[in-house]
């Protein structure tokens, strides 16, 4: 049995919006830790160190610098050892080719930044109890694709 | 007269809980204190009794039963869901109760309290995961897929996908679909 808080990674080069995602978590009610990194090379520098502790769920930006979203995606489906992990792209952006795009790459969750702070909470909130359910009910996680 | 006595509660309990398995007839082995492990299968009834025995101790099993009250609704879900065409036109909440022999107001509590999502969510999350490995893994138009799970129309599945899962079923078709493809090229 897995610990019973759900563990959130976020990798986002925009300061505000780190600072939204920690606060919307904080005042959730649900158990949770979250971890922030501030690009996508400090990101997988760390989980790529053998002893990490992988998330649940990482929250991925698609536009960063030196290393973008869809990069770390790519990178992180190549690795067995992150299987296991969902993967939400959190981004600016709606169009419909970076939408298929990341899915047909192996993202689970799509969420467009939303630009109130309720609506992040819920968004937020709905991501983390999906994930749970297919966790705790046998899903199979091959067909786990949510767009918020 | 006075006297003074020692006890030695591990062995008491132990002693208890020995004595009483033995009467019953039922096989087990004690892990570590208070935990034990039957080794076959106990009928209810069995359990009923050691449980009521225990109790004139003050020994009382615990065990979180909303938990397993939760698990027992989702089993029955999942079954439902699966075999949607045996249960033709029975309401979801009296079907639930007349399984599992609560009201279907005190059942739906509980698995709300438990799981943060309602027994309605589950049931159309589980209809949608159904729907989606049919379509995945059958050659089943929609429609069929629609008249499989009961729903009343094609529309109906549509729209509920939609809500669900924010994408269409034919989007979530088309990724799968390309997701494939990339993975055996990779290969």
């Amino acid at each position: 049995m897995r610990e019973d808080y759900t563990y959130v990674v976020l990798a986002d080069d925009d300061e505000d919006d780190r600072l939204f995602f920690t606060e919307a978590f904080e005042e959730l009610k649900m158990k949770t830790k979250v971890d922030i990194y501030k690009d996508g090379v400090d990101l997988m520098n760390a989980l790529n160190q053998s002893d990490s502790v992988l998330p649940n769920i990482l929250f991925l930006d698609l536009n960063m610098p030196m290393k973008s979203g869809l990069e770390c995606l790519k990178e992180i489906k190549d690795n067995q050892r992150f299987k296991d992990i969902a993967i939400a792209i959190y981004s600016t952006s709606a169009s419909e080719e970076d939408i298929e795009d990341t899915f047909v790459n192996g993202a689970n969750i799509y969420i467009k930044k939303p630009n109130n702070f309720n609506n992040l909470k819920k968004i937020l909130s709905d991501v983390v109890t999906m994930n749970w359910q297919y966790h705790t009910s046998g899903l199979n996680k091959d067909n786990f694709l949510l767009r918020l | 007269m006075k006297i003074f006595i020692k006890f030695d509660f591990t062995r008491i309990c132990t002693k208890v809980i020995d004595e009483k398995l033995m009467e019953l007839g039922i096989k087990y082995r004690m892990l570590n204190f208070g935990e034990i492990e039957f080794l076959e299968e106990v009928p209810a009834d069995k359990l009923e009794a050691f449980d009521a025995i225990l109790k004139e101790y003050g020994v009382e099993k615990i065990e979180n039963q909303k938990v397993i009250l939760v698990q027992k609704i989702k089993d029955t879900i999942i079954d439902m869901v699966l075999n949607a065409n045996d249960n033709i036109n029975v309401k979801s909440s009296v079907y639930l109760s007349e399984k599992l022999g609560h009201s279907y107001g005190y059942l739906s509590n509980v698995f709300s309290e438990v799981t943060y999502t309602s027994v309605e969510n589950f049931i159309i999350l589980q209809r949608i995961e159904h729907a989606k490995s049919l379509m995945i893994n059958t050659d089943l138009s929609l429609t069929e897929i629609a008249y499989r799970l009961q729903y009343s129309s094609v529309a109906h599945l549509s729209t509920q996908f939609k809500n669900t899962t924010g994408i269409t079923p034919t989007t979530f078709q088309r990724i799968i679909t390309k997701r494939r493809e990339l993975n055996t090229n990779k290969t």
